[in-house]
């Protein structure tokens, strides 16, 4: 930085707004520069490329599982490895481990908060972990003895200053990432609570992350009420990208199959594909007709599926690369505010405010 | 895709789309309707709406009008005024516009004293059909016991906007009380109808307060600030956007054309895997109920696709356990399997807890990098110096230049002789055999 801040200079009146101007119009500049830079390699529009492939056929895709029992909104699921058990979260407190398939519940838990929004599945599938109005991430062992009080071996690990709004286990029991209200996202060891490190840069809420699906990566990505989607290096805790194109809260995203694309869902009604090697957004999800915000959105194994929740109840099927709508699914009954495909890519749950989860294939 | 409307705007909002449905010129034709004895003012019908959803919205079928414009009534902006149900028909049912007073946006939360007034003063209407509806008597009886002791006031706020109400001429008072209805519909629904009214608590603080802002890191959020206080407020995000944004210019980036046939290339080689597009075999077990997929990607025989897609890239054998072991044995055969053992180790430090990083990352060195270590791996010097200072003070990252360095050997090197090996190809073929022995 070639600037110095002097507080001498602070003190007349007439330099620090220069400064600021002279700043800001920097500032501008360099936005600007960096905007022609992404337009002159816009050579071409994803769909326009997609005309060659084929169009896909027919869908034929319907509830198969129904899952009740909560007593109030569904907030949050996310799936067990095994593809066929989940854990979901709701408003009244309660968190459930289900096994999907056969639709038993195995454990339960209550919080001592409401607004339980965000949980995540353990890769191990041996612990949950939930959180939300109460700025706190906390682990649960799963026991085998089903008779056994979850709540007495439970473990809180990430301390927030506002809500936590999502959670995921990296590729281990052991790390625990977090986003907040609080404008932050944090890496945390679960066994000692120690924060391994923080993100700053978000200007408001963090609603979402997801981790790329890489093996030898160490980056996520980010959303929040600031608008921006954030990708960032967990090693060094700095923002390495930062794509700001939607007009509204971005309250999911998720990474394409590949790694090197997520896909974003805002209060703005539309979903987007940003693409990482070309530094750019390259496709909107949108229609005339869809006027309510996506809550939540995920892909399907091959990436030429997005499926969007959004909160006008329906769900909303894309097809990625030719950008139109393929499907539209009614059946729940208020808004849906959670969605992922299962881990073999059979299926996908949706969670609603009408307090059911549903299994889609 | 955005489609290009004759309207030519994406609607932001359920307001936008009730702008447009009450233009003058294009919107939904209002009309008065005479009835038995007396006239029905300000209405149109269910169809009336639908088709004019169809037709403006770019709705492909009735089935997502339907949903959408009974989105719009249970917010409360269009009614059936007949009906305490807040939901669209495609029929003659007839429906009102609700005033823009009423609407959602002026963020209404009205007290239970104010429905108590409102239930009070509609029983002072002596018309049959102003009747209160089950739910609304039970609501009523509720709220005279919690309210006992200042009914009498409510009763009093009853009477004095009843005289009010009967001053108004007979049109009007039909519209209003139509209306108000409908905002209580909204406000208190009948039971089993969605509430729309409930929020999403991340959201709603900042809906009371669109000005609110966030607690500044960079200064206090006193009004008067200094000069000083001032400048540091709004000089430190600019020097980092400045800062961040001047490094983003130098990022090397692809062309669109080139990162689209990536795209879709990815997605062509992939399809097949895709149960939503190519149905799997055996069958999706939420489908059919039988779970034999799962069995069989449990068992330790791998199928011939799942063997087929390790030879798409590394990651592919490493993310799969049984890749991962497969690739394992070929190298042990081969005596060469250092470079996996240590890849793997150092993956295996990073998701341990914190506390038995620093006796793993000597374990590591020993085994693999120390001067006469027993699997000793070959890593050019840059990343040897680096991580010999690394793990003098451990952390999770001490090994990441050199497992980056191995990574690429790998990659270029052991998995290219992977994939041609013998043992791999027995692999893909093995199912293939056991197919066509079958009868």
């Amino acid at each position: 930085m070639r600037f110095s801040i002097n507080p001498e200079m602070a003190t007349q009146e007439v330099q620090p707004n220069e400064t600021l101007t002279n700043l800001k119009a920097e500032s501008d500049t360099l936005k600007t520069k960096l905007e022609d830079e992404r337009a002159k390699l816009h050579d071409v529009e994803l769909h326009q490329v997609a005309e060659k492939v084929d169009g896909l056929g027919q869908f034929i895709m319907k509830t198969r599982r129904t899952l009740k029992g909560h007593g109030n909104k569904v907030l949050c699921m996310d799936w067990c490895k095994d593809k066929r058990r989940i854990v979901s979260s709701s408003q009244d407190g309660k968190v459930i481990v289900w096994d999907a398939f056969t639709t038993n519940k195995e454990h339960a838990v209550t919080m001592p908060c409401t607004w339980v929004m965000a949980c995540a599945y353990a890769p191990s599938g041996c612990a949950v972990a939930c959180g939300g109005l109460d700025n706190k991430c906390s682990v649960y062992p799963l026991s085998l003895d089903k008779n056994e009080n979850l709540a007495a071996k439970k473990k809180s690990v990430a301390m927030h200053t506002n809500y936590l709004s999502a959670c995921s286990f990296t590729n281990s029991d052991m790390q625990i990432l977090t986003s907040s209200g609080d404008g932050t996202c944090a890496l945390w060891d679960v066994e000692s609570g120690q924060l391994l490190q923080s993100f700053h840069g978000h200007a408001a809420d963090v609603l979402c992350l997801d981790l790329a699906p890489s093996e030898t990566g160490n980056t996520f990505v980010s959303g929040g009420c600031d608008k921006k989607a954030n990708v960032w290096d967990m090693r060094s805790g700095q923002c390495i990208q930062s794509f700001e194109t939607h007009e509204s809260d971005i309250n999911s995203v998720r990474y394409y199959p590949s790694g090197d694309a997520f896909a974003s869902g805002s209060d703005d009604a539309t979903c987007r594909l940003y693409d990482l090697r070309a530094d750019r957004e390259v496709a909107i999800y949108s229609k005339e007709s869809i006027i309510f915000g996506a809550s939540s959105v995920d892909f399907s194994l091959s990436g030429r599926l997005l499926f969007g929740g959004y909160n006008d109840y329906t769900i909303n099927v894309w097809d990625v690369l030719k950008g139109t709508r393929v499907s539209i699914l009614f059946g729940h009954e208020n808004r849906v505010s959670t969605l992922r495909l299962s881990p073999d890519g059979t299926a996908f749950c949706s969670g609603s405010w009408d307090h059911t989860l549903r299994i889609w294939a | 895709m955005r489609s290009v409307s004759a309207a030519n705007i994406q609607p932001r909002s359920m307001e936008d789309v009730i702008a447009r449905m009450q233009d003058e010129k294009n919107g939904i034709p209002i009309r008065t309707v005479k009835s038995f004895l007396s006239k029905i003012p300000s209405v149109f019908s269910g169809s009336d709406i639908v088709q004019w959803m169809i037709k403006n919205l770019n709705i492909e079928d009735q089935v997502e009008a339907l949903h959408l414009g009974t989105l719009m009534a249970a917010h409360g902006y269009f009614f059936p005024i007949s009906d305490h149900v807040l939901t669209l028909k495609d029929d003659g049912t007839f429906y009102r516009f609700q005033t823009p007073y009423f609407w959602p946006s002026n963020c209404w939360e009205p007290e239970n004293t104010d429905y108590a007034v409102y239930l009070c003063k509609r029983t002072m209407q002596n018309k049959a059909r102003l009747e209160l509806a089950d739910y609304e008597a039970e609501s009523l009886a509720r709220l005279q016991r919690a309210f006992a002791r200042k009914w009498e006031f409510i009763f009093m706020q009853a009477e004095a906007q009843a005289k009010v109400d009967k001053k108004r001429d007979k049109i009007e008072r039909k519209i209003l009380d139509s209306q108000e209805r409908a905002f209580w519909d909204v406000h208190r629904p009948v039971p089993g109808c969605v509430n729309t009214t409930e929020v999403d608590i991340k959201k709603s603080s900042r809906m009371k307060n669109p000005h609110k802002t966030r607690k500044s890191v960079y200064g206090p959020q006193n009004d008067v600030l200094t000069s000083f206080q001032k400048f540091t407020k709004y000089c430190f995000p600019l020097l980092f956007q400045i800062t961040y944004w001047g490094g983003q210019l130098d990022r090397h980036r692809l062309k669109m054309s080139k990162v689209a046939e990536s795209l879709l290339a990815y997605t062509e080689l992939y399809v097949e895997y895709d149960p939503f597009i190519t149905p799997t075999d055996p069958s999706n077990p939420w489908i059919t109920d039988d779970t034999t997929v799962w069995e069989l990607e449990a068992s330790k025989e791998p199928g011939q696709q799942r063997v087929k897609r390790w030879a798409f890239g590394i990651n592919e054998v490493l993310k799969d356990q049984v890749g991962r072991e497969q690739f394992l044995k070929f190298l042990e055969s081969e005596f060469s399997s250092e470079n996996l053992r240590f890849w793997l180790a150092v993956q295996e430090v990073k998701k341990r807890p914190i506390r038995e990083v620093p006796t793993r990352v000597q374990e590591i060195w020993q085994e693999f990098l120390a001067s006469g270590a027993p699997s000793a791996i070959n890593v050019d010097s840059k990343s040897y110096d680096k991580t010999t200072q690394n793990v003098k003070d451990p952390g999770r990252y001490a090994f990441e230049d050199a497992q980056d360095h191995i990574f690429k050997l790998m990659k270029s090197d052991s998995y290219s002789r992977f994939i041609r090996s013998s043992a791999y190809q027995e692999l893909l073929q093995a199912k293939k055999k056991v197919r066509s022995s079958k009868p």
